[in-house]
């Protein structure tokens, strides 16, 4: 199995082959404006050594470049809302707690229509197909073809989410509709988010994913692509297109994923320390842990599948200060070779405390004469500080853990730290993205509530179904694992009812 | 009536953080709440809040809820017109018209369901409520400690199901019939309980606990801006005390008889060190332990609140490793009578300890 991964960052875009497992060869080229050219060139200069060349079974590419978009508010699709529950929920509309310039920029109009579920299944009211058909028809008149569709309840049942869509595509056949079921979690107005997202990003989508494909074709790579997800794991490029939220935070899962490779270690805290910010994550089986609760995208509350993960401005262009002593959150960022003193500017960083302890050869040295051997270990024992404590807050559990560094600023974390059972550098830590991008799998994922089964028959249930989900995206059957199950008992309602989600993941089938 | 008090959409933003404080762990976030109030003032609507002591003997009063699961809530989501038609319901079966509206409960969502019904009927919320946090179950109010009539009761579903409680004989009956419907509805409703006079409002509410909200949400949202520490803000505005500071190393949650119970453990860190603390809840916070003894218990209030930005955490949302600092409030004193310990001291809860409390004198 030979594969290529690719992480498109802001910075960089960092390629990796990998042969049965063996990383036979990295680069690194600048991200490009289109995405593309960058893409290209990091795919020529991996070409370019024979370890390089030959024939590939697939593509893995993670980019942040849809999230990115939402971000800075750009290449974004005016939406058409349709939410199905009237007269249920009837004040806080599509688009409602949303920061108004997104809002401005992606609200193409907001339609409600009776229909929605119950927690419990029943139908809220049946769907008002005549209505939905009505709503079809003003959004092609307003020239709206990205559509975003919520049911209440959907994802105890998406039955009226996936009939109004069908009517939808009846009326606007070149509609591109997402449906809140498909992506989001209980939480009407977060799920809805999700889609509204996802839809405002539906023509970026396509447009990236298609060139994506274009850049491997000018790179004669004739192999099929998937798209890495926030998960960790992976989908064809066909799916890919349909949901670009999936992708928001690649760049983190894929780092972590890699590093768990790279070091062969599961269960493992890893801290990825940049030029500016330390993400620190829990790896569980391999995989990061998923955080349950409201994430904020470009100032929109989210709930769908994205990784926990804490983030400090703490890295190799952080900003010290001694008098208070304080490192970081300001840095100088890829500025560093110009404003950090090793390189004759007049800003200290952490990394000319680095080089003046001898932790690492860069730049001039004998720039950092003044800094005496006091002062460098007062900092790095500040960097120790922040590291430990953002280390305890990620940890689920009570005890020693192991730790994974990578990143361009990892010489910053000390071999010894409190709560650490042992630190793991890894080789290629530079690349660990990319290689979390080559060795992704696909999965399947159940969020739903039960009623009156035992809490064993619940998760069994919920098991069965991640799996039929992990085999429709393309895992091969054999090589299923169940990477987490959660239960959680529900208040106020009758019955016994049990929230269970339960998430498979395999290896891509052929691969 | 006399002298009201215009409320800013700043003092409702606050309202919505000290609720959620007073919330001990339950009464759901108010969130909703307050989207639907931001809509309502930025269409021009204004609440205007009345002290206890202005209303007149004689004015009638409605009081306000919202009933269900949490869970529900987060899909049908709370619509301020819902809780505005039990209050006119309210008043086409009994005939009367109401001066002013009030809260059941302050402790989370139930805070702002007053102020959505007052938007829209133009009349003023009393400062004031009948729990002065969240708990459960609807015989757990000042208004049971005094034994008032428990009846009638408005109950809305937006697809035109409206139904009345039209007599019970106790307020644990009310509990078990209004449960019901609102369980038919899909688990959720709004209420509008029993009307109140003026002359029972004075005697048996809980004052000034719409004004208490406000000023710890405003010293806690002020904290926040100058990064000061919020809960020490808190403890400036509020005669409490701090308990502990520490991390949650276990939660452990079960449900019976449609209560969310269970029990976290925290480890101490800083001045806390040394002996954990278990927190045993019933969807609000009930009984602070340390080395197997109750330290504090309901009526007290036990906020759990995040160190760091000082807002509250829910006993559905707690979870391992968060950073918490644990509070206690006074509670009100009508709870502190033989009566107001039965219904919501330990005992109510199925613990058979006596009440301790942390400002006993």
């Amino acid at each position: 199995m030979r594969r290529i991964g690719i992480d498109v960052g802001g910075t960089n875009t960092d390629a990796v082959l990998i042969d049965n497992g063996e990383v036979l060869r990295a680069v690194k080229a600048p991200t490009s404006e289109d995405v593309t050219g960058g893409i290209i060139a990091a795919l020529s200069a991996l070409r370019a050594a024979p370890a390089g060349q030959g024939d590939v079974d697939s593509v893995m590419i993670g980019t942040t470049h849809f999230v990115n978009a939402i971000v800075q508010r750009r290449s974004l699709s005016p939406v058409g809302a349709l939410r199905i529950g009237d007269p249920v929920s009837g004040s806080l509309m599509p688009f409602c707690d949303w920061p108004g310039d997104l809002a401005q920029i992606a609200r193409g109009g907001v339609w409600s229509v009776g229909g929605g579920h119950e927690y419990d299944g029943r139908p809220i009211l049946p769907l008002d197909e005549d209505a939905v058909r009505e709503a079809a028809i003003q959004m092609r008149d307003q020239g709206l073809t990205a559509i975003a569709i919520a049911s209440i309840f959907s994802p105890i049942d998406a039955d009226h989410e996936q009939r109004a869509a069908f009517i939808i595509s009846d009326e606007i056949p070149d509609a591109v509709i997402t449906l809140s079921s498909d992506l989001g979690r209980i939480g009407l107005l977060e799920r809805e988010n999700v889609a509204l997202l996802n839809a405002a990003l539906s023509g970026l989508a396509i447009q990236t994913i298609n060139a994506f494909e274009a850049a491997l074709h000018q790179g004669g790579i004739n192999a099929p692509l998937y798209i890495t997800q926030n998960d960790g794991t992976v989908v064809e490029a066909a799916t890919a297109i349909r949901f670009p939220v999936y992708s928001f935070a690649s760049g983190a899962t894929n780092s972590m994923r890699g590093a768990a490779y790279l070091s062969s270690i599961d269960d493992a805290i890893v801290v990825d320390v940049g030029g500016t910010t330390t993400d620190v994550g829990q790896l569980v089986s391999g995989f990061p842990r998923e955080s349950n609760t409201v994430v904020e995208i470009g100032g929109v509350r989210t709930l769908f599948r994205m990784p926990e993960l804490l983030s400090f401005g703490l890295g190799g262009g952080s900003h010290v200060c001694l008098d208070p002593l304080q490192v970081g959150p300001l840095s100088v960022g890829y500025q560093l070779i110009h404003d950090g003193l090793i390189f004759g500017g007049s800003q200290l960083t952490a990394t000319d405390i680095a080089v003046a302890h001898g932790l690492l050869d860069l730049g001039n040295a004998e720039l950092l004469r003044s800094i005496n051997a006091g002062t460098q270990s007062a900092v790095l024992a500040e960097c120790e500080r922040l590291l430990e404590e953002a280390i305890d807050r990620v940890k689920t559990r009570a005890g020693d853990t192991p730790l994974i560094a990578v990143g361009g600023g990892a010489f910053l974390v000390p071999d010894q730290l409190r709560g650490v059972s042992d630190l793991h550098r890894v080789v290629h830590g530079d690349c660990a993205n990319a290689v979390g991008a080559a060795i992704a799998q696909v999965s399947g994922e159940v969020d739903q509530i039960f009623r009156d089964l035992s809490r064993t028959e619940a998760i069994e249930q919920a098991t069965k179904l991640a799996t039929l989900r992990a085999l429709e995206a393309g895992a091969a059957e054999d090589t299923l694992t169940t990477i987490e199950t959660e239960d959680m008992p529900l208040s106020y309602l009758p019955g016994n009812s049990l929230r269970v989600r339960v998430r498979r993941v395999g290896d891509v089938t052929g691969s | 009536m006399s002298e009201t008090q215009e409320l800013s959409l700043d003092d409702i933003e606050s309202l919505a953080v000290g609720a959620w404080i007073l919330g001990t762990g339950g009464g759901g976030s108010p969130y909703l709440g307050l989207l639907n109030m931001r809509q309502l003032y930025a269409a021009g609507h204004r609440v205007r809040l009345i002290s206890p002591a202005n209303l007149d003997a004689t004015d009638t009063i409605a009081v306000v809820s919202n009933q269900g699961a949490p869970l529900v809530g987060q899909e049908r989501l709370t619509d301020s017109r819902n809780v505005a038609r039990a209050v006119s319901l309210m008043e086409e079966i009994t005939g009367v018209q109401f001066q002013a509206i009030m809260s059941l409960e302050i402790g989370g969502g139930n805070a702002i369901q007053p102020l959505m019904a007052a938007a829209h009927l133009d009349r003023p919320v009393v400062d004031a409520d009948c729990m002065g946090r969240a708990y459960p179950e609807a015989q757990m109010t000042s208004f049971a400690v005094g034994d008032l009539k428990p009846y009638p009761l408005t109950s809305i579903d937006p697809r035109g199901v409206e139904s009345v409680v039209y007599k019970v004989p106790t307020w644990k009956w009310m509990e078990r019939v209004s449960r019901k419907i609102c369980t038919e509805y899909g688990s959720v409703a709004a209420t509008c309980k029993a009307p109140r006079s003026g002359a029972e409002i004075k005697r048996w509410a809980i004052p000034y606990t719409t004004t208490k909200a406000i000023e710890i949400g405003s010293a806690v949202r002020n904290a926040q801006q100058l990064h000061h520490d919020p809960i020490e803000a808190i403890l400036h505005v509020e005669p409490g005390k701090r308990l502990y500071s520490g991390k949650v190393t276990d939660v452990e949650r079960r449900t019976t008889e449609g209560f969310l119970r269970g029990q976290v453990t925290l480890e101490g860190l800083d001045d806390s060190r040394g002996i954990p603390m278990q927190i045993s809840f019933q969807n609000e916070w009930i009984v602070a332990w340390q080395d197997g003894t109750p330290r504090v218990t309901s009526p007290d209030l036990i906020c759990v609140l995040n160190t760091d930005s000082g807002e509250a955490i829910g006993t559905e949302t707690i979870r391992y490793g968060q950073r918490v600092s644990v509070i206690a409030l006074p509670p009100p004193e009508v709870f502190l009578s033989v009566r107001g310990l039965e219904l919501v001291g330990p005992s109510a809860f199925g613990y058979d300890i006596p009440y301790t409390s942390v400002f006993a004198s």
